[in-house]
């Protein structure tokens, strides 16, 4: 069977799986039966400063996005980091990491932006026996508008500030815990590379309002009538993650900078998706709060049968495969020609196909009498919006024209070579090389 | 309590009424609102979708669905109602399983149809349940229009007319209105009086009178009509039913299944309802059917169902057929009825195995006997009354595909009329269809 160990800047744990920072970890009976259940290693709940605790809205919290079964898409919050007292916090974590010495235990912090506010309660960490700390730089509600959180991590300057201040005051690993609500995410993680970071981890939430109540026309949640936005987070938020992921882990700023991936990830698929694509580890928080602590026993399982199948004897065998198959559009090739095929045999005649690239794209669907539908190679562009549409699986599919068949679209040969848009006749910049 | 399936005889209250209310209650419970959404979000919104093109009053379908999806299942409902007017009922007594549901394109996927039709109820009950009509009359044109017979092509004619601001007066034999909808269809698949509550509900609309109680032949004549109104539309339905034409047909507890299920529909009190022990029900469609199960819902010992052809034959749906079998029916097939033995009433009757050469069919000369206390004919119904100087075609009145008969200002449609199945469905569209075409003539 697989290997599942994981070794992530110095922090050991038996499988990559961790939970993230959030209400799972919110405490020590959470987090025991979390470890009970299999998981590989938690980031604590943020702690803030000594001193009267944060305290939350008594009102609804989360809001969310559902499919029609009431499967749970989206997840949004607008809670702060823990509301519990710091010392009963830092007891527990001493307490669970004694108990549980072979899981990583990692401690989300979160000061206001002072060197002195670090240096107060890294050591205090430290006593813990935690396995290292991971800054909150993305908190993007709440915490933000007190100068800390994502008002720190959207300037890249701060990371490194912060992350700098932290690597001087501690011995422990300093994981950068990264805010999707920026423009460009490389900055950031160069920002916390260059402040010394041990690793980066993202995404936090990303800003977000998930409905409007029609009747009293109150954002969601409602707290009294009135709302505001929250992070986002689950399922429907994995493919922004999966790129922010790729972006730091492509960039060569940031190459080799140690990636704890976060962000919608709920199956063993969606894990071994971050794993290939650079990731050392994942953090799951919605997940689990919508099914529980058990989902973990789905992805150990998964994840070692996928490796056994494919021969990986450890995760550091497929990491980061997918990486260097990320590239920028103008490095696509151009020559790669390929149409939509539709088995005549899986079709079930529903025509979403022939209206969606009648309507919106080529008209290269025709759709006889009896409902028979087929492309017309001579319009289709290969955009594979018919086999996004159709409600069969594998039902259409994209079929490589040969080295040396003529596209009927274009009456061209399809050369065997690639090329791409760096060389492209239209390209001026290419036509100012020549 | 005295009575029960095994006491001999025809006899009332073989069941505990509570048993008899929930053998009757709804077949098809309504959906929730959260079984309606999963239910609606299986629907692929296909591109000229093959359910609509299989509704007999095209209902836009993939639209209605869509509505129910995104929370008004109301606009669902007038989506509906732009073309059936019945739709409430047609959601309850449709053959879905042969029309739309048989069409849906989920069948092909995995066997399994978006359940259009418990979609239908669900949107048509939103809004019906409200009291609300949805639509409003146009102004008066002054023209006024005679329709006869109060079924589903009467009143989706009148209905459709009285939009158009004809005035609309319907006479009707019967004393409630509604046709079969009040007196044919299975007592478990509209309960809670329904059809009468739909009849209100639908002359909401304004503009229409019902006579009830009015019989033509008997009355009042066509040419009165013709005279008196400006267009007449015919939806007698099928008032007549064939008879076996055998010895001892006129025993004691012989009858027709349409009578039963009618004295079943009108019953206030199941439980005083006589049904006998041994019951043969003699026929292959959905009155047999119909009649069959709710003999047994009733409290039947043994109910068979004799029909004189292969099972392929049944007018019945397969569907229909199982829930038969589901419900504890006997089918016997390839038997035809020879004779009705008894003293006074029925004891037993009598039938010949057939067997089909080329279509036709033969008997074998082998006989058996069924013990029977009470046998319901359901062979089929036929077009009765119909008044002099209107043409007929196979046993219908002719009518070209606009309702039109061969007198001039006179219509027909609904199962009186040639062409077409005889469902409910079928016959709003062609109450509906007529109504348009008269309004045409009429502007
Ligand atoms: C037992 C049974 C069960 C059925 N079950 C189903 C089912 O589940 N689903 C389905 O789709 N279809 C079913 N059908 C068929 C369906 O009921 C008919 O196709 C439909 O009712 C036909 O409508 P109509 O308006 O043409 O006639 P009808 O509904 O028969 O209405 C005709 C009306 O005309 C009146 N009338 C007759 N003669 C005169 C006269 N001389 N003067 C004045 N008024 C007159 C009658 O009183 C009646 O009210 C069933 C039929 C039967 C008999
Ligand atoms: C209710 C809630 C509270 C959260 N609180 C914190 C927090 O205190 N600190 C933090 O770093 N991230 C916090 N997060 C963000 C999560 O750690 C995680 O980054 C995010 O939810 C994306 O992962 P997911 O899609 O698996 O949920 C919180 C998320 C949720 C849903
Ligand atoms: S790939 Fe695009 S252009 Fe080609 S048939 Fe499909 S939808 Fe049309
Ligand atoms: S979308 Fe798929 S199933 Fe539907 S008609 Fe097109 S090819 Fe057939
Ligand atoms: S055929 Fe089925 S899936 Fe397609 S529109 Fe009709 S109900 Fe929906």
């Amino acid at each position: 069977m697989a290997n599942l160990a994981t070794e992530f800047v110095g922090i050991k744990s038996p499988n990559p799986f961790w939970l993230a920072s959030a209400p799972p970890t919110d405490k020590e009976y959470n987090v025991r039966r979390a470890f009970e259940a299999g998981w590989g290693g938690v980031v604590w709940k943020t702690l803030g400063e000594d001193g009267p605790p944060v305290v939350n809205v008594n009102g609804p919290r989360y809001g969310a996005v559902w499919g029609a079964d009431r499967r749970l898409l989206g997840l949004n919050n607008i809670e702060l980091i823990t509301d519990r007292p710091l010392e009963v916090n830092l007891r527990e974590i001493k307490a669970v990491k004694r108990d549980w010495p072979d899981r990583a235990m990692v401690v989300s912090l979160m000061v206001p932006c002072e060197e002195e506010a670090w240096k107060r309660i890294l050591p205090l960490v430290e006593e813990t026996g935690a396995d290292g700390v991971e800054l909150n730089f993305g908190c993007p509600h709440g915490m933000a508008e007190r100068g800390m959180g994502s008002a720190v991590g959207q300037v890249p300057e701060y990371i490194e500030m912060v992350t700098r201040w932290c690597k001087a005051n501690t011995r422990m690993p300093v994981i950068v815990k990264l805010t999707p609500n920026i423009t460009d995410i490389r900055y950031p993680a160069r920002a916390a590379r260059k402040g010394g970071a041990d690793a980066v981890s993202l995404i936090n939430t990303i800003n977000s309002i998930t409905a409007v109540d029609l009747d009293t026309f109150s954002p969601e949640p409602s707290i009294d009538g009135k709302g505001t936005h929250g992070g986002y987070c689950g399922p429907a938020v994995k493919p922004i993650a999966l790129n922010m992921v790729a972006e730091i882990a492509r960039d060569p700023a940031t190459a080799g900078l140690p990636i704890s991936a976060i962000g919608g990830i709920t199956t063993w698929r969606d894990a071994a998706e971050f794993l290939s694509m650079g990731a050392g580890t994942v953090q799951v928080c919605t997940a689990v709060m919508t099914y529980g602590f058990k989902i973990v026993e789905e992805m150990i399982e998964g994840l070692s049968l996928w490796m056994d199948e494919k021969g990986y004897a450890s995760i550091d065998d497929f990491r980061g495969r997918a990486v260097p198959n990320v590239i920028d559009w103008q490095h696509l090739n151009l020559n790669y020609v390929t149409k939509a095929r539709i088995n005549p045999d899986l079709c079930i005649k529903c025509g979403r196909c022939y209206a969606a690239c009648e309507d919106t794209s080529h008209q290269a669907i025709s759709m006889s009498e009896d409902r028979v539908f087929e492309v017309k190679d001579e319009e289709c562009v290969a955009c594979n919006l018919c086999v996004n549409v159709c409600p069969v699986e594998g039902c259409i599919t994209m079929e490589r024209l040969a080295p040396g068949e003529v596209d009927p679209r274009t009456g061209q040969v399809v050369p065997a070579e690639p090329a791409d848009w760096t060389v492209h006749p239209n390209n001026p910049a290419a036509r100012a090389a020549e | 309590m005295a009575n029960s399936p095994f006491t001999a005889g025809v006899v009332a209250g073989r069941l505990p009424p509570e048993t008899l209310q929930e053998n009757f209650s709804d077949i098809h419970p309504p959906f929730d609102a959260h079984e309606a959404a999963v239910a609606a979000d299986r629907c692929y919104f296909c591109f000229d979708a093959p359910c609509m093109a299989a509704c007999p009053t095209a209902i836009d379908i993939p639209m209605f669905i869509r509505q129910i999806q995104t929370g008004l299942p109301e606009a669902a409902a007038r989506t509906i109602f732009e073309q059936n007017i019945l739709g409430g009922m047609c959601a309850r007594v449709c053959p879905t399983e042969t029309l739309c549901e048989e069409a849906c394109v989920r069948n092909e996927a995995e066997g399994q149809p978006v359940e259009i039709g418990r979609l239908q109820r669900y949107a048509t009950d939103a809004l019906m349940e409200r009291g609300e009509h949805p639509f409003t009359r146009a102004a008066p044109t002054g023209r006024r229009v005679a329709v006869v017979g109060a079924g589903p092509a009467g009143l989706a004619c009148a209905h459709r007319l009285a939009m158009h601001g004809h005035e609309v007066v319907i006479y009707d034999a019967r004393p409630k209105a509604g046709g079969l909808n009040e007196y044919g269809i299975a007592a478990y698949k509209a309960p809670g009086g329904f059809a009468s509550a739909e009849v209100e509900w639908l002359l909401k609309i304004g503009g229409i009178t019902i006579e009830n109680g009015k019989a033509l032949g008997r009355d009042f004549t066509l040419e009165e009509l013709r005279a008196d109104f400006d267009a007449v539309f015919l939806a007698i339905g099928l008032a007549g039913v064939n008879a076996l034409g055998l010895e001892g047909e006129e025993r004691d507890n012989v009858l027709n299944a349409v009578d039963f299920i009618a004295e079943l529909r009108q019953a206030s009190d199941l439980a005083s309802l006589p049904i006998g022990r041994d019951v043969v029900v003699i026929g292959g469609g959905m009155t047999a059917i119909d009649a069959a199960v709710q003999a047994r819902l009733l409290g039947a010992l043994n109910v068979t169902l004799v029909y004189r052809r292969g099972r392929e034959k049944m007018a019945a749906s397969v569907h229909e057929q199982e829930l038969a079998a589901a419900r504890g029916v006997h089918i016997i097939t390839n038997a035809r009825p020879v004779a009705v033995h008894g003293n006074g009433a029925v004891r037993e009757v009598e039938f010949e195995y057939t067997v089909e050469e080329d279509g036709a069919l033969k008997g074998t000369g082998e006989t058996f006997r069924l013990a029977a206390d009470q046998v319901f004919k359901a062979i089929g119904q036929r077009l009765e009354g119909v008044p002099e100087g209107l043409e007929i075609s196979g046993g219908k009145i002719a009518v070209d595909a606009a309702g039109r008969t061969s007198l001039e200002g006179v219509w027909a449609g609904g199962d009186c009329a040639s062409g077409g199945d005889d469902l409910t469905v079928t016959a709003v569209a062609e109450g509906r269809d007529a109504a348009e075409d008269i309004h045409a003539a009429l502007s």
